[in-house]
């Protein structure tokens, strides 16, 4: 369904605000990884608007699933599902701390993660699993997995997008996170990705690529995933690693360095003017 | 030694038992699903995938795919059996069996055959003598060892009845079916009594334990045998027990004597009542191309050398 105006600005304002939790809560922990948290910000809180769940009810046989597939972005995930209520949001500054239910990397510990993930790689194999079981039992719930485009790089993914496009699996969504630059430097440097949207359809699949901050363009491919019938869709996002804080933008140096002090400082400032345009 | 006695019984494949036990299981409960790795006729689950096409994935040559996708089903409330050949289920797919199904607690039966060397002709690349030893180190695992036949079709249905995770160890070779007994998840079975020495054994090596007793025996040696069919969680009591009784433990298994069932005894000995210990096992060597039977008397995994082991460490009393 399209997005009107006034809904699109209230999810811009929903990102500005989890950019800021997110950081602060990196930040608390003094350890994670700010440039991909902040690059896949409006792709979960899209999916987070989308998601059929039932915070109170976790477990309820008929939500939709969402796999973490690049773990590391596991603030935003606990940012989104404490949005949606499935544990106080007071939590959220025990991230990484000892003896949290919010570990470094997504556990099934935490209130609306299905299956563990941090290892890049496994997310989409996991995904199609929980695929294959919804179209044993003719479930109506989808499937989602984000990944990272450095994750791309793994053998398993492509393992897997193999299996989901033999299985027609059209109730499965890969959405990568195509920030283009990975731990030890930009993609194409390390090892040449291409256009994942190209390899992804030489595998059988749907591919549409959007501009992963976009809001308009990534809840319209949700749309047009769920009615394309008979192949998994993969939604090629494209987005800026280390989105909305200028210093970070674009750098590898942001992967897995926390941003702390005078800079958080002056990052919150820069969050603080994101346009909801 | 001669011809061993158990040679004359019927002899089946654990593997065999394997897919009788899925095809059952199939029939019982709709949430049976079962996946392999473009091994299916070796590994039989073409049985089940015969019988339910619609629960059976066969998911090609990929063994960490396989793992993953397991992984996703027991999280949507199936119960995946998963096999390939040992070496690849526990071994290419270790890292997904760690994080995602052990990790997870997810309720995931890894059943994986052609273990150990009496894999024969194909060598060395297709040998598991690592599996129980590198699949014991994840938490939340039980790992069943079955000695015969019928034992792996008991093992097979305890597991499905029992939630998360599991890593069932079967063979490729028919191997004598030894007499009825009672399975019990974690219960080691005292199959013959002896107060010099106590056989602990798993797998194939459990009947090859029983006629080194038979062998001992004729030269004065009373050796119990023990069949460790559950190596995690090890059953201590017995195992204790039976050393404390005999005051000398050989432990016999078709795999390496690092870190297998010889470990694991060897961890629960020393912590609670050491005693002369010796292992029969792989030593630390890779195999090789040849027929079963000429494997397991090169490497040294016959009742032959489990009766000159005993001797040694009743010796050393």
């Amino acid at each position: 369904m399209p997005v009107d105006e006034k809904k699109l600005a209230e999810l811009r304002k929903k990102a500005r605000e989890t950019r800021k939790t997110v950081l602060q809560m990196i930040a608390g922990a003094a350890s994670g990884h700010p440039g991909g948290s902040l690059s896949c910000i409006e792709i979960m809180v899209a999916l987070f608007e989308r998601l059929r769940l039932d915070p109170k009810n976790p477990h309820w046989k008929e939500r939709d699933r969402f796999v973490m597939s690049k773990g590391h972005a596991a603030p935003v995930l606990y940012a989104c599902l404490a949005d949606k209520g499935f544990f106080p949001k007071e939590e959220l500054k025990t991230l990484r701390k000892l003896g949290s239910r919010l570990q470094g990397h997504p556990e099934t510990t935490t209130p609306g993660v299905d299956v563990p993930t941090g290892s890049l790689g496994h997310g989409l194999s996991m995904a199609n699993g929980m695929a294959l079981a919804g179209k044993l039992d003719k479930a109506k719930w989808r499937v989602y997995a984000l990944l990272g485009d450095g994750e791309c790089d793994e053998g398993q993914v492509w393992e897997a997008a193999a299996t989901a496009a033999h299985h027609k699996l059209d109730n499965v969504v890969a959405i990568v996170d195509r920030n283009m630059v990975q731990l030890d430097g930009p993609t194409e440097e390390i090892k040449r990705l291409g256009n994942l949207a190209e390899k992804f359809r030489s595998f059988g699949w749907n591919a549409i690529e959007v501009d992963g901050h976009d809001f308009g363009q990534i809840m319209g491919a949700l749309d047009a995933a769920e009615g394309f019938k008979g192949k998994p869709t993969a939604l090629i996002a494209l987005t800026v690693k280390g989105k909305g804080v200028s210093f970070a933008e674009g750098k590898a140096a942001y992967h897995g360095k926390p941003i702390v002090g005078e800079e958080l400082e002056k990052a919150l400032i820069e969050l603080e003017g994101m346009k909801n345009d | 030694m001669t011809e061993p006695a158990a040679a004359k019984a019927e002899k089946r494949a654990t593997r065999e038992a394997y897919g009788e036990a899925l095809l059952e299981l199939g029939k019982e409960n709709k949430d049976i699903v079962v996946l392999d790795a473009d091994l299916s006729s070796s590994t039989k689950t073409s049985v089940f995938a015969k019988a339910f096409p619609e629960r059976f994935f066969n998911l090609g040559v990929s063994e960490q795919d396989l793992i993953g996708t397991a992984a996703g089903l027991a999280a949507a409330g199936k119960i995946p059996f998963a096999s390939t050949f040992a070496l690849f289920g526990a071994g290419r797919a270790w890292e997904q069996a760690r994080n995602d199904v052990g990790r997870g607690n997810l309720n995931v039966k890894m059943a994986m055959t052609h273990a150990g060397i009496t894999v024969g002709e194909d060598g060395a690349s297709h040998q598991c003598n690592e599996d129980i030893a590198i699949m014991r180190v994840i938490p939340n695992f039980t790992i069943v060892s079955p000695a015969d036949a019928p034992e792996a079709k008991k093992a097979v249905f305890a597991a499905a009845g029992q939630k998360g995770p599991f890593y069932i160890r079967l063979g490729r070779e028919a191997v004598p079916v030894m007499g009825e007994r009672e399975f019990k998840l974690g219960k080691a079975q005292t199959l013959r009594d002896g107060s010099d020495v106590a056989i602990m054994a798993t797998g194939i090596m459990v009947c090859e334990a029983l006629q080194a007793a038979e062998a001992l025996s004729k030269e004065g040696v009373s050796a119990m045998v023990v069949n460790i069919h559950t190596i995690k969680p090890i059953d201590e009591q017995a195992v204790v027990e039976a050393a404390k009784k005999t005051g000398a433990v050989v432990t016999a298994e078709e795999h390496s004597i690092i870190g297998g069932l010889g470990g694991a005894v060897a961890e629960v000995l020393s912590e609670n009542h050491a005693v002369p210990l010796k292992r029969v096992g792989v030593r630390d060597v890779f195999g090789e191309s040849g027929k079963a039977r000429e494997l397991l008397e090169k490497y040294g995994l016959t009742a032959k050398n489990i009766a000159a082991a005993a001797k040694d460490v009743v010796k050393r009393k």
